[in-house]
């Protein structure tokens, strides 16, 4: 199905609600076009080109609410959403946590698309690929990669007026390098907006530097050590931490910003008072929707740690009319401070230390602290009065963020790290952090 | 590695749906009448001619629906119910020795036949960057056949009213035995999977598996401190009847410490077990750092499986194609043709299979029209087989796939996914309360938790829910913040005992993630209750700011 503009979007939601007899409805229709290459062994695996539309329909008979999705079009597969919708909220009991539609909200837009997105072709895609490829053969690596594209759109909308309609286009590379005897990789990461922003060779050009430079790996003993962070290693880390934002979990004891004998820590300091972050929909680098899907609440720019402090936490419609506190979308991006310097001088004013280039399989160990555990991957070096001395064999951590944030040497340059998997659409620095816990080492390379 | 994609596919579906909702949320009528099966011919039809052609020299064609429930509770509440459906039809084609892929939604002759000449357009793009052009092991053509999950009872036609009260149920269960807070909930999968190709097969499957995890949480509000527990259940590839208990089906764990389940599961009863000891992993000694024979259940042992040997034969990953995301393997082409490489003890044995009845992996063909089958992995201790599919055959001097591609929907393409990856049982015969006996200074761990291991699947670390000391062949008390480490070789080569097939029974994982873009599949891992002595166990307790 062709990609639909804000007018026919409008139609089908308008039509959607027309249908209902329910007290209120509420839509959100979501269409894209994906495409991608995926390349290893210096060949293409895989390439591939998926669109899809989705239709969610959720009515309400006041606290009774039933919803059903489809992804047809025709009048008949309309009717058949609003109807099953309809029969599934006539058998629900009230709900008593069911919020009514928000009412009309105002949406600033942000600059999620690009025009430019046109461009991405399959022949584009080839050429990414390519470009890759060949960078990596001329230095005798073998390139696994991945880069994907997606053009599309997000439209809401409710029977209390609300109505938002956005178009979207990114993408996002990855690729690792190996050499051919397997002794030495390196990676990088890189996420545009605008693929005039993008140059696979120049990215690819990084991996094969690390790739090149990690051969020859020596053992260092399990313990705790100064690291330099590159921005895609400390980013999985920190989503752990803030998808732990939550008011309610705070407040029912239940995440590591409960407060000991009840209640919650915000405003209290708990990092490094060098620490901000905060998210904004309309952040040039880094713009998501200018709304939340569930909620159809705007979003605001919020901060969520001011120099070191629990500056906010999130609280769903429920829970913030159950406490008497305002309610807030959830964030869409989480934008963290730095400084000017690129990695390359965080390194040059390391006396001895550690640069972790990636972090892998990273997954909570206990949430009362947040503790998590994971491994570095394709690039870890050791550094010694401000240069990389040796590459070093691959480490497990067991490391808690909160620690890792009160522990800031210094913040590098800020860099949007592309989709992983991440909740959250992230602009992180690079860091150097003190007492980083290695726990063991790992014979991977 | 397990991934959140169903999670967030569910939310984003979900929307606005914070509500507690009862009844049939899908007109049941509808979801079991699947598309007419000469519709879904002629769709094929129309997009094999068009690739052939426009020039492919092999397609594919996937036509999907897709059902998913997905029903939260929360304490008394239902807080949420998904329904989705989806359908769409995935062309994959060779064209010039390369691989092109196009999926749409739009199911329309003119629709998929226009998507199978894209997918030759983009197999063209690529074919200059191929080293060599993909070979296919051959697949003999199976002309129309149709295969269907084994149920009693269809999950589709059980009112959502009875799901519902069973998760109250459940979480009221937990509430009264000292959980503070509770969740629980309910996945439910239809995969009805059309599969055509230009070998001659039109393959119609009807799939269906469900899980009900949960999660116990206890709170001491004066001391800050909260832990939980979550279920003991496994996802299972069944219908509904998997709720149906009886006492056939309940498993003693070893010292009677809780109750397990084998082929059904009751979910009132864990979670009444889950309330009371995650009240009593408050208070549980904090465990002493160091070398421990662990005695590991198969509930939680499955996992370890799944990371360490299921990720590990992957043979895309021995090859690299994995390289960029999910990992290459330390058990490399050189290992398994020395014909010699010890994985594990002379007790190891390992089967992949794709024939287990109830397992979340079994189907009777993969998306490449390859019959299910089962084989050797590793055999008393040694490597010996990989898991392969139509385009890596060769590789491993095979002439048949091992039948391992798999696509999560009508929208991926379809790649190398493991099958059931099951630790055999032992030979002698042995029960759990016997492989104890012999245990100085060890612990007994149940329940799968918090979980982590390299790209090359050496260097892992594994949580767990449940505890238990054991001193001079005794159970003792509950333990906690305990975590192992260990290198998956030496760890397979520290297996002393298990238990015999009397204790067998299969954890799983319903999300496990792999590939760019990253799918989701679902597979099973059966082992009994089985020792490891001189492990590595660290105390995972920290103090923040």
């Amino acid at each position: 199905m062709k990609l639909l503009d804000q007018d026919s979007a409008k139609r089908i939601t308008d039509k959607v609600m027309a249908l209902t007899k329910a007290d209120e409805c509420r839509v959100t229709l979501s269409g894209s076009r994906k495409g991608n290459v995926r390349y290893a062994r210096n060949s293409v695996s895989t390439a591939g080109l998926v669109e899809d539309t989705q239709l969610t329909v959720a009515v309400a008979y006041g606290k009774r609410q039933g919803t059903a999705q489809v992804n047809e079009f025709d009048d008949k597969s309309l009717e058949k959403a609003v109807r099953r919708a309809e029969e599934t909220a006539r058998l629900a009991p009230e709900n008593p946590e069911f919020m009514p539609a928000i009412a009309k909200q105002a949406f600033r837009p942000s600059a999620t698309f690009n025009p430019n997105a046109s461009e991405f072709t399959p022949e584009y895609r080839a050429e990414v690929a390519f470009q890759s490829i060949d960078a990596a053969r001329k230095k005798g690596l073998v390139a696994a990669g991945f880069f994907s594209d997606s053009t599309g759109f997000e439209c809401i909308a409710n029977s209390n007026g609300v109505f938002g309609y956005q178009e979207l286009a990114s993408l996002n590379f990855t690729v690792t390098t190996r050499t051919e005897d397997g002794r030495g990789s390196g990676w990088v990461n890189r996420a545009a907006y605008d693929p005039k922003q993008f140059d696979a060779r120049a990215a690819s050009e990084i991996a094969i530097e690390k790739a090149l430079r990690s051969v020859e790996a020596k053992a260092l003993e399990p313990g705790r050590y100064t690291v330099v962070l590159e921005p895609s290693a400390s980013s999985d880390l920190l989503n752990f931490m803030f998808t732990a934002f939550d008011a309610r979990q705070a407040d029912e004891g239940r995440s590591f910003l409960a407060k000991k004998g009840g209640g919650n820590r915000l405003g209290e300091r708990l990092f490094d008072e060098k620490v901000n972050v905060w998210a904004d929909p309309w952040d040039a680098n880094a713009p998501v929707l200018p709304w939340e899907q569930q909620s159809m609440l705007a979003r605001q720019k919020t901060d969520l740690i001011r120099n070191g402090q629990v500056a906010s936490l999130d609280y769903d419609r429920y829970w913030a009319q159950k406490t008497g506190k305002p309610a807030s979308a959830d964030h869409g991006n989480i934008i963290m401070a730095g400084g000017s310097k690129s990695t390359e001088q965080l390194i040059a004013e390391t006396r001895k230390g550690i640069l972790v280039t990636r972090t892998w399989y990273i997954r909570m160990v206990d949430p009362q602290s947040v503790l998590l555990t994971g491994l570095t991957r394709d690039g870890t070096f050791y550094i010694e009065n401000g240069q990389i001395k040796h590459p070093i064999k691959n480490f497990r951590f067991n490391e808690s963020p909160v620690v890792m944030l009160n522990n800031i040497d210094e913040l590098g340059k800020p860099m949007l790290i592309g989709d992983a998997g991440s909740r959250f659409r992230m602009m992180i620095p690079a860091m150097r952090v003190r007492d980083f816990n290695f726990t063991s080492l790992s014979d991977a390379v | 590695m397990e991934r959140r994609t169903f999670l967030k596919v569910s939310a984003a579906a979900g929307g606005t749906l914070l509500v507690p909702v009862f009844g049939n949320a899908i007109a049941a009528e509808e979801l079991v009448n699947p598309m007419a099966i000469q519709f879904k011919k002629a769709l094929a039809d129309a997009a094999l001619n068009a690739a052939t052609k426009a020039g492919a020299s092999y397609c594919d064609v996937r036509i999907g629906r897709y059902l998913n429930q997905f029903i939260t509770t929360r304490d008394t509440n239902v807080e949420n119910i998904v329904n989705t459906e989806s359908s769409g039809v995935g062309v994959r084609v060779l064209a010039n020795g390369a691989y092109g892929f196009v999926a749409t939604n739009v199911m329309t002759a003119d629709a998929v036949a226009e998507a199978a000449r894209q997918a030759v357009a983009i197999a063209r793009a690529n074919a200059r960057l191929q080293s060599e052009p993909v070979r296919l092991a051959p697949v003999k053509g199976v002309g129309e056949v149709a295969w269907a999950t084994p149920f009693t009872k269809d999950w589709r036609t059980v009112p959502v009213k009875d799901k519902a009260e069973m998760l109250i149920a459940a979480n009221k269960a937990a509430l009264a035995t000292g959980a503070t807070f509770m969740t629980s909930m309910l996945f439910q999968v239809n995969q009805q999977k059309y599969f055509a190709s230009t070998d001659g097969s039109y393959i119609d499957q009807d799939i269906h598996r469900l899980w009900s995890p949960f999660t116990a949480t206890a709170v001491d509000k004066a001391s800050g401190k909260f832990r939980t527990r979550d279920g003991l259940s496994s996802p299972a590839g069944m219908g509904y009847e998997f709720f149906d208990a009886q006492p056939r089906h309940k498993v003693r764990a070893a010292g009677g410490v809780t109750t397990l389940y084998h082929g059904a599961y009751d979910i009132v009863e864990d979670a009444k077990a889950a309330g009371r000891q995650a009240r009593e992993k408050l208070t549980a000694k904090s465990v002493e750092p160091g070398k421990y024979d662990l005695v590991l259940s198969p509930e939680h042992l499955f996992l370890t499986i799944h990371e360490s040997v299921g990720h590990a034969t992957e043979l895309d990953r021995v090859l690299g194609y994995e390289a960029n995301y999910a990992g290459t393997s330390f058990a490399t082409l050189d290992k398994w043709q020395s014909k010699k490489f010890k994985y594990g003890s002379d007790i190891v044995n390992f089967v992949a299979d794709r024939t287990t009845p109830g397992s979340l992996g079994a189907v009777g063909y993969d998306d490449e029209g390859v019959p299910g089958k089962r084989w050797d992995i590793i055999k008393d201790g040694v490597l010996v087989n990989y898991q392969a599919t139509r385009d890596q055959a060769h590789i491993i001097g095979e002439h048949q796939s091992h039948g391992c591609s798999f696509a999560d929907s009508w929208s991926s393409v379809q790649f190398q996914r493991m099958p059931n990856v099951s630790l055999q049982a032992g030979r002698k015969k042995l029960t759990p309360d016997e492989l104890v006996k012999d245990v100085k200074k060890g612990i007994y761990i149940l329940g799968r938790g918090s979980y982590s291991i390299d790209q090359q699947r050496y260097n892992f670390q594994f949580g767990g829910q449940l505890f238990y000391e054991i001193k001079d062949g005794k159970i003792t008390q509950q333990l906690g913040d305990v975590a192992y480490q260990a290198n998956t070789q030496e760890f397979w080569n520290a297996c002393t005992a298990m238990c015999d097939e009397r204790d067998w029974r299969m954890g799983g994982s319903f999300f496990d993630g792999k590939g760019q873009p990253s799918q989701i599949s679902a597979v099973s891992h059966g082992s009994s209750t089985t020792r490891f002595n001189g492990i590595n166990v660290i105390n995972t307790a920290r103090k923040i700011a």
